[in-house]
């Protein structure tokens, strides 16, 4: 015990010594020239459309379940016709930043780390280097990127339908025009929502994309390798969205509700 | 037997050293990998290197394109000391050295035509199109698999792979080939056909090769000369001949 406790620390030092000078290759590699935009762009594709199915379902859901969960308790206290508004501020503050951040974290870190950890077995970032291309421009920058512009459209994306699915679940009990409906919501909604909430989805997005091409790209040899970088992509990623967002939190609340 | 490919075979030119390592040393933790070695590969020639798995051979020919650091020595391409290259010096030397993995490598999301496109435009910086297709196009008539260009490499056989990946390579036009086991899991046939595709390429492109491998017949239709590797040494060395009527017994049994 004595002598793993120092070999434990050492380990943690070395990785995050590994994590902050990959992120410096990946700071340096954007300004180079030659960026990839036709892989830039497919990633895009990848990442943003063809989760949209995923995202939007769970925001509609999202919206769905939150009002008709909330509903009781407001009528209770006469409050029910500031549901609409509680859902929009809960949705586009909170909920739906992190719930969808953690949704990409599940499908879109995974895949990036397990792509990434399956071109490393196979040999594939090592061709690429030895030909004397970049790989890390190639892969890397271009899953990353991807990641921070696609992260905060996916939540607005689902924030919108969040508020869709909020305004049908309302309509269940009760009679409440889509007009109503949505000027109550976004009436209580401000700026000093949105922003700070698109704000934490761009470093959510960097989250993402940051460490499933790390642990893809440092994954280890052997076929169980893949799984595992597949795996500690999605553990990791989530474990950065839940501290980035008590970080954004403690922020926004000092600067932009005062 | 001879086959044709090697009969007009030029003979290597022994006054020039294309890579040149001495007293060169990597360990994995506590695992010595490479203990000393000293190796010479002289322009034109073929450098066959034997030996059981585990022994560090392609940890010694990963140290010539920078993909591993050796702990101490000196390795030489082209008489540039490599430890001493810059990022972009390691970029122009690797144009010179192509590398064909043992599992061939092709990038699995890419199509055949571009897999040979990717170094086309990265690493030349070709733009013109007409151009990047014709060199694709007469490297993949070299290899003999013109037909399958469109093809994704999950459709493509372990010998079709291999070509693919001998194409990408030498589009390039590489002066130094390194080959890490080129015909492992692949059959009898098709190995002897990667053998001499190796050696057609090679009087083609007029490359210097090393070749790591275990399969016999390959040594035997591309060697001019042979290295046999021991617990991270080399032990032996000659011809394919000499070696095979040699005197000890550890090498003798490779050629069994």
């Amino acid at each position: 015990m004595n002598t793993s406790t120092p070999a434990f620390f050492t380990r943690q030092f070395s990785a995050t010594g590994n994590q902050i000078a990959f992120m410096g290759t990946f700071f340096r590699n954007i300004f180079r020239t030659g960026f990839e935009w036709n892989e830039f762009l497919r990633q895009c594709y990848i990442i943003g459309v063809k989760s949209l199915s995923l995202v939007g379902i769970t925001g509609f859901i999202l919206g769905f379940v939150l009002t008709l969960q909330s509903e009781p308790t407001m009528k209770a206290f006469g409050a029910e016709s500031f549901v609409p508004s509680m859902v929009a501020i809960s949705v586009i503050r909170e909920i739906g930043p992190v719930i969808i951040a953690l949704i990409c974290a599940g499908k879109i870190a995974s895949s990036i780390g397990a792509e990434l950890g399956s071109m490393k077995v196979s040999e594939q970032i090592d061709a690429m280097e030895v030909s004397g291309a970049n790989p890390i421009q190639y892969l890397v920058v271009t899953r990353i990127l991807a990641c921070i512009i696609m992260i905060p459209l996916l939540t607005l994306m689902a924030d919108a339908l969040a508020l869709t699915g909020g305004f049908a679940a309302s309509n269940i009990n009760n009679n409440m025009t889509a007009t109503l409906y949505f000027n109550k919501a976004f009436g209580a909604v401000t700026f000093s929502d949105l922003i700070p909430a698109v704000t934490k989805t761009i470093f959510f997005g960097f989250a993402i994309g940051f460490v499933g091409c790390y642990k893809g790209y440092n994954s280890d040899r052997g076929t169980e390798s893949v799984g595992v970088a597949a795996n500690s992509a999605v553990v990791s990623a989530s474990l950065w969205i839940i501290v980035l967002d008590a970080i954004a939190v403690q922020l926004t609340s000092v600067f932009a509700y005062n | 037997m001879e086959t044709a490919s090697h009969t007009i075979h030029k003979a290597p030119d022994k006054t020039q050293v294309v890579v040149a390592i001495r007293n060169l040393k990597k360990s994995f933790g506590s695992k010595e990998v490479l203990s000393n070695i000293n190796m010479d590969l002289f322009k034109g020639e073929n450098l066959v290197v034997l030996g059981k798995s585990g022994q560090g051979k392609s940890v010694a020919i990963k140290c010539i394109v920078g993909l591993l650091t050796p702990d101490s020595g000196s390795l030489k391409v082209f008489d540039a000391e490599v430890k001493d290259l810059s990022e972009e010096e390691w970029k122009k030397l690797r144009m010179k050295v192509g590398f064909l993995f043992q599992s061939a490598a092709l990038y699995d999301s890419m199509t055949v035509a571009q897999n040979l496109e990717f170094p086309l435009t990265r690493v030349l910086k070709l733009t013109d199109k007409k151009d990047i297709q014709s060199r694709i196009e007469e490297v993949l008539e070299g290899v003999g698999l013109l037909d399958a260009i469109d093809k994704m490499p999950s459709d493509l056989s372990g010998g079709m792979r291999k070509r693919v990946g001998l194409a990408r390579t030498l589009i390039l036009k590489p002066e130094i080939m390194l080959y890490d086991e080129p015909t492992t899991g692949l059959d009898p046939i098709t190995s002897r056909e990667i053998s001499e595709l190796m050696m057609q390429m090679q009087q083609k492109y007029h490359t210097s090769s090393v070749i790591i491998t275990h399969d016999m017949a390959c040594a035997k239709i591309t060697a001019d000369r042979v290295l046999v590797m021991n617990n991270g040494s080399f032990v032996a060395e000659g011809d394919y001949e000499q070696l095979e009527n040699g005197p000890d017994e550890l090498v003798r049994s490779f050629f069994k």
